[in-house]
């Protein structure tokens, strides 16, 4: 392979002293730098339009060491016992599973239609279009939004839960589909099958550790936005706990606790999702 | 695969199934969930959203007002995100295999990640609330100490990845490990590290509106408060501006991603 192309001289640019500029016409850079010096910038203009009410710095960040040194040392319960706090966990993985399985469900056909080797131009990017504007909107807004038409409780968090997972899992079930080996679907197209045949015989085979994958990596999401909408939109489980103990009844100890719990599940579920990641991602593939 | 091996499949696949179906109806029945009723209540609550969720001329009134809350969320985001980016991209490289100090400064920097990344913001907000009390700082902090988490793990991901031959090449030219550091690993791993960066502004618009509903700032705060006041218009029109917010930001951080990546 030649390595070595002749260049034009008249493209080489030099400095004024006669040196080659190496990096004249890198836009890459150029951007990189640009990014860098308006996001500083920007972050230093922050802290010119915060709002600063009742804000005493040093005694926040004592008192703030404090408590989590009360926390994290010194766990306890006191409005509730053992099993109530395991039950108020399962509330909220069981939230999260809802969500998750439904939304999975509801993603892997929607994929399809997004999918470009799969779908028409025009429904698959109907579909991109919508779900980008799901995406948009804060989880804890559609929580809110649809506790209105259905009261608060578990079906408006799932629903408002539902729409971002499934918003999430379609641009990841899409773009696996994308992936597909076209010879596989060009094979099953001359054989005559129909669309359903390609899906089930084709598709579903090559993709169906992906699509789990993905899926689990959005219950481990979705997992912390239960703890959320527990907190914010009042849909119970440890969230809601955890709001109560630190807004109501100011209980540290009790804060600590169901920090604690949260913190375990959470890593528990860290540890699976990073050891499927590393058994059937590529590196090229990232979380989003 | 032979009928033996496709057999077997079939009935992992069954079994697959049936673990699935169980697992949702317990999570159903301890959440008190009720899949029927939820659907039904789908149309009603599509309905009800075309019918009151409506930008009215009034609610218009209350723009520039909540333009600026939008504008101190948007900044909360941007400034929590890049302050963490620094202190992410210090541990990054304590806890990183290729360019790590010493084994206990990189545990010491992994698990400092692990433990801000697995304790959700909301409860950060509410540790920080109650001593930082209801101001922009609490949110940003919040933000701040969630957002060091990620971007530690990811940005471990991406100076592992750097290409370990210029560091060989520049170790043995005698570079100090500081040399080594901003000429081999920064310059190679950075567009991979913006990349994260602009992510996680996206992601903290949306969690900063979260972190505003529960220690009472900025866009989540004005929502809050029209939606306790049941003015949906003005609801409306709080949700409107974020979706703007935020697909705005994506578009810019997408074309800024395909040039750099």
């Amino acid at each position: 392979m030649e390595m070595v192309k002749e260049l034009d001289p008249a493209l080489i640019k030099r400095k004024r002293n006669g040196q080659i500029n190496i990096k004249s016409g890198n836009k890459m850079d150029a951007v990189v730098k640009w990014t860098i010096w308006v996001l500083t910038a920007l972050t230093i203009l922050a802290f010119f339009f915060f709002d600063y009410t009742g804000l005493q710095l040093e005694r926040a960040f004592t008192d703030t060491l404090h408590n989590i040194r009360v926390m994290f040392l010194e766990p306890g319960l006191s409005h509730f016992s053992w099993g109530e706090a395991f039950y108020q966990v399962g509330v909220t993985l069981g939230l999260g599973v809802l969500a998750t399985i439904f939304g999975a469900i509801i993603a892997f056909f929607l994929a399809l239609m997004a999918a470009e080797n799969l779908s028409k131009p025009w429904l698959s990017n109907t579909v991109r279009v919508v779900v980008a504007f799901i995406r948009a909107v804060p989880t804890v807004l559609w929580v809110l939004i649809f506790a209105i038409a259905a009261g608060l409780g578990s079906e408006a968090a799932v629903l408002g839960m539902l729409f971002h997972s499934v918003a999430y899992l379609v641009k990841a079930f899409s773009e696996s589909f994308e992936e597909v080996n076209p010879g596989i679907i060009e094979a099953l197209r001359a054989t005559g099958s129909s669309w359903w045949h390609i899906v089930i015989n084709g598709v579903l085979p090559s993709t169906f550790t992906y699509l789990l994958s993905w899926t689990f990596l959005r219950f481990e999401i979705n997992f912390s936005v239960a703890v959320a909408m527990g907190a914010a939109a009042g849909a119970g489980g440890i969230g809601f706990e955890l709001f109560m103990a630190s807004g109501f009844y100011f209980d540290l100890r009790e804060v600590g606790f169901i920090t604690y719990a949260i913190l375990i599940i959470a890593i528990i579920l860290e540890v699976i999702s990073t050891r499927l990641k590393e058994r059937y991602f590529p590196s090229s593939v990232k979380t989003r | 695969m032979d009928a033996k091996q496709m057999r077997k499949n079939k009935w992992q696949t069954t079994i697959f199934l049936i673990l699935i179906i169980m697992i949702t109806y317990l999570s159903s029945f301890i959440t008190k969930f009720n899949l029927i009723e939820s659907i039904a209540t789908i149309p009603a609550a599509f309905s009800w959203i075309f019918s009151n969720l409506l930008i009215t001329q009034e609610s218009l009134e209350k723009l520039p007002q909540i333009l600026e809350k939008l504008g101190e969320t948007i900044f909360m985001s941007i400034a929590a995100t890049t302050l963490a980016a620094i202190v992410s991209l210090f541990l990054a490289i304590m806890g990183s295999k290729t360019t790590k100090v010493n084994q206990t400064f990189s545990v010491i920097a992994r698990f400092i990640a692990s433990f801000s990344r697995n304790i959700p913001v909301v409860a950060w907000s509410l540790i920080l609330l109650i001593s930082f009390g209801q101001n922009s700082v609490t949110g940003f902090l919040a933000l701040f100490v969630a957002t060091v988490g990620f971007l530690t793990r990811a940005f471990i991901e991406s100076v592992d990845e750097a290409n370990q031959s210029s560091v060989e090449a520049l170790t043995a030219t005698g570079a100090t490990y500081f040399h080594m550091i901003s000429k081999a690993v920064i310059p190679q791993s950075l567009p991979q590290m913006l990349s994260w960066i602009l992510f996680m502004i996206e992601t903290n618009i949306r969690s900063a509106t979260l972190v505003g509903i529960l220690t009472g700032t900025g866009i989540g705060y004005m929502f809050d408060l029209y939606y306790k006041n049941m003015n949906y218009n003005l609801v409306a029109l709080i949700t409107f501006t974020i979706i703007i917010a935020v697909i705005a930001i994506e578009l810019v951080s997408n074309k800024i991603r395909r040039v750099i990546l």
